[in-house]
């Protein structure tokens, strides 16, 4: 045997066990540090700027989400999130079929409008059937209709300052002490011109359900099932939305879920 | 190493891809950096991309086949799906992060899965570019007539050793290609057509699955693949030597093994 290569080779081999052992080590106790670092995140989080500028190069600004047919309408759907806001205020306004219900549109536009359901409907409309697909992996098919956003948008003349649109809905998913517990979500202008952009006051034919958001809803096509901000009751023209609630651009996006919803 | 040496030795055995070790054994240059680059990347993104993959799965452990979920006959479920209190389908070990939370499951996997798929598209290019995928992966028309000979080879863990194995073997070209350009593939392409953005521009492809559940459902068949290929690759490594073996795919160097003394005079 040729002893300097054996002494190498042996010397290689607890190297390698040392390097084996390190990172069996890092795998087991270090995945749920690294989960848990801020720093971490935050460079996780640059996956999200990749894909929204992926898909806005890939999509552009009108490419449609695929629409079904009517024998492809899940006879049974799901909701998720709040099954209904449950306040005191909400059921009376559903107790006579929302007459007494308004959206108010404010923030940076020309024309502040407060609309009821009768005003939104004479607005242009649009009707589609949609698949909707919910960050937890399951997907529905169904027929909405509804205001376009572009059209109440072109209403109310937005002022140049404006980048997004917020939305504020009428339920608390969570109870919290400065009320950042309320549902709201967030969207840019290039979303809410989009075609099939709406605010939903039918389902399937029929005035919307309450676990789907009655009366009135955000459908935006093209991203995942939270970003359809439910129970609408006031929508805002903004120029950021840091300043809302934690900052984040929506209820869930608060708690860590991405603002690009479209993955 | 010689300067001696035929000029069709040296073009073929130039002394940058092969030497003689001092206790006469020959190593082989056989995995290049690309190679060695991508495959401990593809190590890492599996290593996230699995356990991030399940934790993403535990929102919603059940699988269907269509475009839509049919609720209330799913194809499969996992664990106690459906009733609550019974903790989630996948154990906190196999998911990341262990405790259960979709958003940072859904940050790992989709950081990663950039990473896998622009090393992978690399990899390709250098592939192709390189010649490595005609010379080194393809096989042969003679060596596809010798599938039943290899097949049989490797149930009886015979492998290939001193000359044969300065080049991978035929059912290894076979499930690397098979990997290369069917599972990982399928992977990366079931994966966007999940997406609700690129479902707009790639809705043909989530056609041909048979619609996005089916898409998904694929998707997760598609990783139980890739994870039984791995059982194999890992398996392979250990009895094929895994010092030699990991040492190929840190340095690029692979040691034949001698041949038996009983061979020589």
């Amino acid at each position: 045997m040729n002893k300097p290569s054996r002494v190498l080779r042996l010397d290689r081999r607890r190297h390698l066990k040392q390097l084996l052992a390190a990172g069996g080590a890092l795998a087991a106790s270090g995945c749920d540090q690294l989960a848990d670092s801020p720093r971490v995140n935050a460079t996780l989080d640059a996956a999200q700027g990749w894909t929204y500028t992926a898909q806005r190069l890939l999509l552009g600004r009108d490419a449609l989400a695929q629409e079904y047919a009517a024998s492809d309408i899940s006879p049974h759907p799901r909701s998720n999130g709040s099954s209904t806001p449950g306040t005191d205020e909400y059921n009376r306004l559903a107790s006579n079929g929302f007459r007494d219900w308004r959206l108010a549109v404010g923030g940076l536009i020309e024309q502040p409008l407060s609309l009821s359901l009768e005003d939104l409907r004479q607005l242009p409309s649009r009707a589609q059937i949609t698949r909707h697909d919910c960050v937890e992996g399951w997907s529905y098919i169904a027929e909405w209709k509804g205001v376009r956003l572009a059209a109440l948008l072109d209403h109310a003349r937005l002022k140049p300052q404006a980048r997004y649109i917020a939305f504020f809905c009428l339920d608390t998913l969570e109870m919290t002490l400065d009320g950042t517990g309320q549902y709201y979500e967030t969207i840019d202008l290039r979303d809410a011109v989009h075609p099939q952009t709406i605010l939903a006051y039918e389902m399937n034919g029929r005035p919307l359900p309450i676990p789907y958001g009655a009366p009135l809803r955000l459908r935006l096509e093209r991203q995942l099932g939270y970003k359809m901000a439910k129970y609408l009751t006031r929508i805002e023209a903004v120029a950021s939305f840091a300043h809302i609630a934690r900052g984040k651009g929506g209820f869930w996006e608060d708690r860590g879920y991405q603002w690009y919803a479209g993955i | 190493m010689s300067a001696q040496a035929p000029a069709v030795e040296t073009q073929r055995r130039s002394p940058d891809r092969e030497r003689e070790l001092r206790d006469g054994r020959r190593a082989v240059y056989r995995h290049p950096l690309p190679v060695r680059v991508w495959h401990w990347l593809n190590v890492l993104c599996v290593i996230v991309l699995i356990p991030s993959g399940l934790q993403i799965l535990n929102a919603h452990p059940a699988l269907y086949w269509g475009k839509a979920s049919s609720f209330a006959h799913p194809w499969v479920t996992f664990g106690a799906f459906g009733s609550i209190g019974d903790g989630p389908a996948f154990p906190s070990w196999i998911t990341l992060p262990s405790w259960q939370d979709l958003a940072d499951g859904r940050s790992w996997h989709l950081f990663f899965a950039w990473i896998f798929v622009a090393s992978g598209l690399a990899y390709v290019i250098y592939a192709l570019a390189s010649g490595r995928l005609a010379n080194t992966l393809w096989p042969s028309g003679s060596e596809l007539r010798g599938i039943g000979r290899s097949i049989v080879d490797h149930l009886r863990l015979r492998f290939p050793e001193g000359e044969e194995a300065r080049r991978y073997n035929l059912l290894q070209k076979l499930s690397y290609i098979a990997v290369l350009f069917v599972v990982l593939p399928l992977m990366v392409v079931t994966g966007l057509t999940m997406s609700p953005g690129m479902d707009a521009r790639l809705h043909l492809l989530t056609e041909v699955f048979g619609g996005r559940q089916s898409a998904r459902t694929i998707h997760f068949l598609t990783a139980c693949a890739l994870v039984l290929f791995i059982v194999v690759h890992l398996a392979a490594l250990l009895a094929a030597g895994p010092l030699n073996e990991l040492r190929s795919m840190v340095t690029g160097w692979f040691i034949l093994a001698r041949r038996r003394r009983a061979q020589t005079p």
